[in-house]
């Protein structure tokens, strides 16, 4: 098929494949597009026991890449992708993740994504433990690494389209020599709203055989996309090979069978009297979150809707192709990753075509549909499309568009200002040509693309609005927009989103039930035990290649008499037989924190040196810690009057509303800080969250460079 | 009165189980550990279980996010 287009080899880079050896192939590959580098670069023994795999050697190549004044757009950031060594498992479901790091647009530290796709597991087959992506070239190229033909290549092919749901089948289609070729084959892509905005996700592919067609999975936080956009990369091919279950060359196949049987059983057993992600993937949690009042409605005032169900779990169950259990992976018998097919778009330059919308994800559905107050499910699937094929972040979009709706109906944007956009809650219509506006790169999408941190200095500066409101309804934290969850009366949660190192995105900590409901967790240091373990845990997940939603998305039924429910701890020790069974390292629960908590201190002092990873660094928006306006307090005045009684000591009756939510207000942001004296300290952090030289030497990462950086702060 | 999770309370009713506490706190998730009186009670038992005044009701719920 490759005689159907023109390629023009920039630069060619032949390799002799380095095979799999439990987990590892023990090389990098080097790419830098700005003067066509191209080598690769061994994994030292050091790396894998320090970083393991995964975004700890994502970070570690990074932070070895650039300068502490390095900006996002400066040459020497770089995308870096890596698998980690349990990505490409077939036996255990989950287990085929790629994690992405870069230095964010948004937020101006490291970011880092885990996502889905076969990318990650075929570059490791390709022979790769991960990718460096460098310099800014001089025009549009294209990045293919042929793992068969032995070589890697930076080419033009001045007819490949830009935005993702035609570059991907463009590319695939070009290159596959076979129909089966295609099953090997995975692009990283972009689109044209990337270029335009800040909020630019990357695209990974997978063919789906069942559709015979081609899907994506998003890593999207914190920009990558505008990243990869901004240095002229259209997308970055792996050619691979067929997959088998020895592919990572696992150390104990045998055990590595046990563990993934028995998991595969209790998914097989379990998820359909649990949560049914098999059928209905994660938008089961927007009934759930709506009942507890954690959906977020109207740019997070509010946390429940009565038109919910207009875009709960059953709707999109009904939209789902039926039938088809949705793996990202092979071997993934939880298949969560659902899409709806032949969807027909009605506006935007693909108007009239159908096509395959990959979701929507329960985060998703709140960004785009509930926190813009939509509830229209054709509009979500749009939405959901076009955020894609443009390569732009849904969660950042919905936040931001969610913000900049407040706005306008609190009079700081006018139909003059958003160029003719009514951009009240609710219109959808308003939200898409927004979006379109970030692809063409054009109007009031110039703006608000820039993501909401920028909006709130633009607004006060520009349009004379209170900065002090823009900070409180702003729901970000270091630059990064919030991900979906109501953390207004979970303190935990709120720390859960903004003691993290990327910012506000759940995958670090999500103990709103454990807190809220459960009152699992009451005490500063209870929370700041939990603000330990769960960032730790969910950390360790990326370092590996997994997939968090296998460790407790499915229960084995053993859990509720377990003395740590909220662990799962027969998940975690399936976890250390994976571990131990791929890479022939035997460890403990123990070693899996420890491995983390080396990757995560470095990432803070890696944010240090960038700049950021401060205190103030970690303070959350009040719109995400209480009730910024009567409207929210007046909505749920019954709790909020009963906390002034029982918790702040204030009669209420007396009071007006503001002088309530000023009352309410004093004491949530006084608690918050009382929170983050104790998770500094249980991490073992100066109370300006700078991890010291005694936590880095117990960890074992204080290397000189290490120690330089924080001995400046100190 | 029955007090849930360490901290919420709950006028008693005769005749209260498990399964009229969970509608009544509008506990709707379907993975729970609910223990009466730090007895463990099965789910096939939730709607005959009864409750009896002054009970420390815990209700887990097994959900830990996205």
């Amino acid at each position: 098929m490759t005689d159907k287009i023109t390629r023009h080899v920039l630069a060619e880079f032949p390799y002799q494949r380095s095979p799999v050896e439990r987990g590892y192939t023990n090389q990098t590959l080097y790419i830098n597009v700005s003067d066509y580098t191209i080598a690769a670069r061994p994994v030292t023994d050091f790396m894998k026991e320090k970083f393991i795999g995964g975004r700890g050697f994502d970070l570690w190549l990074l932070w070895n890449a650039v300068k502490d004044t390095t900006r996002w757009n400066d040459p020497e950031n770089e995308v870096v992708i890596s698998p980690g060594p349990c990505s490409g498992v077939t036996q255990y479901p989950g287990s085929g993740k790629s994690i992405v790091a870069t230095i964010s647009p948004t937020t101006h530290v490291v970011t880092d994504c885990n996502v889905g796709g076969h990318f990650g597991p075929q570059l490791k087959f390709a022979g790769w433990d991960a990718l460096e992506l460098q310099g800014i070239a001089d025009r549009d190229v294209i990045v293919v690494i042929d793992g068969p033909a032995g070589k890697v290549t930076i080419e033009e092919l001045p007819e490949a389209p830009t935005d993702t749901h035609l570059l991907g089948a463009w590319l695939t289609e070009a290159l596959a020599e076979t129909p089966e070729d295609r099953y090997v084959i995975s692009t990283v892509t972009t689109g044209t709203g990337a270029e335009h905005t800040l909020i630019g996700c990357l695209n990974f592919s997978l063919f789906d055989r069942k559709r015979n067609d081609i899907r994506y999975k998003q890593a999207a936080r914190g920009g990558p996309g505008t990243v990869f956009r901004h240095k002229r990369i259209k997308a970055v091919v792996v050619i691979g090979f067929p997959v088998k279950g020895t592919s990572v060359a696992p150390a104990d196949p045998e055990r590595l069978a046990r563990v993934g049987a028995k998991m595969q059983r209790e998914v097989h057993e379990y998820d359909p009297k649990q949560n049914r992600m098999r059928n209905r993937g994660t938008p089961y949690l927007v009934h759930i979150m709506n009942a507890y009042d954690l959906l977020p409605v109207h740019n997070f005032k509010f946390g429940a809707h009565p038109d919910h169900v207009k875009i709960m779990a059953d709707v999109w169950e009904a939209r789902f192709t039926q039938g088809l259990p949705d793996g990202c992976w092979y071997g993934c018998t939880l298949a969560c990753a659902h899409a709806v097919d032949g969807f027909e778009l009605r506006t935007g330059p693909y108007q009239g075509q159908r096509v395959i919308v990959d979701g929507p994800e329960y985060e998703t559905v709140g960004a785009l549909g509930s926190d813009c107050g939509i509830f229209d499910p054709d509009a979500i699937l749009e939405l959901n499309f076009y955020c894609d094929t443009y390569g732009i972040d849904t969660i950042s979009f919905g936040n931001l568009t969610a913000f900049v709706m407040e706005c306008y109906e609190a009079g700081i944007l006018n139909l003059e200002r958003t160029g003719g956009l009514d951009l009240h809650f609710g219109n959808a219509a308003a939200a898409l040509e927004l979006l379109h506006q970030m692809g063409r790169g054009e109007g009031f999408g110039l703006i608000a693309g820039q993501g909401v941190r920028r909006m709130k200095q633009i607004f006060a500066e520009e349009y004379g609005a209170d900065p002090a409101f823009l900070w409180d309804i702003g729901v970000e934290v270091k630059g990064m927009e919030q991900s979906m969850y109501m953390s207004k009366e979970s303190l935990a949660q709120q720390g859960g989103y903004a003691l993290t190192n990327k910012g506000p995105q759940h995958d670090e900590a999500w103990l709103i039930f454990m807190d809220q409901v459960n009152n699992q967790i009451p005490t500063f240091e209870d929370k700041a035990e939990a603000l330990h373990y769960f960032p730790m845990w969910r950390t360790w997940f990326g370092l590996c290649g997994f997939c968090k939603l296998l460790w407790n998305d499915v229960i084995p039924p053993s859990n509720k008499y377990s003395q740590e429910p909220a662990k799962i701890p027969e998940h975690v020790a399936n976890y250390v037989e994976v571990f131990s069974a791929v890479t022939g390292r035997e460890v403990t629960k123990e070693d899996l924190i420890r491995m983390s908590e080396a990757v995560y201190n470095f990432q803070r002092v890696f944010n240090w040196r960038l700049g950021g990873g401060s205190r103030k660094d970690d303070i959350p928006p009040y719109r995400a810690v209480g009730p910024v306006t009567k409207e929210e307090y007046e909505s749920r005045q019954e709790r909020y009057d009963k906390q002034l009684r029982e918790l702040v000591g204030v009669d209420p009756t007396s009071l007006t509303t503001e002088e309530k939510m000023a009352a309410l207000r004093q004491y949530r942001e006084g608690r918050y800080q009382q929170l983050m004296d104790a998770v500094y300290k249980r991490r073992g952090w100066t109370p300006n969250a700078l991890p010291t030289l005694e936590k880095l030497h117990e960890l074992g990462i204080d290397l000189p460079e290490v120690v330089e950086v924080v001995k400046r702060y100190l | 009165m029955v007090r849930v999770n360490q901290r919420d309370e709950l006028a008693w009713e005769p005749g209260l189980t498990v399964a009229r506490l969970l509608e009544r706190m509008n506990y709707i998730y379907p993975h729970m550990v609910v223990r009466v009186n730090g007895v463990v009670v099965e789910e096939e038992a939730y709607a005959d279980y009864p409750i009896p005044d002054g009970a420390e009701v815990s209700v887990i719920h097994l959900i830990a996010g996205g």
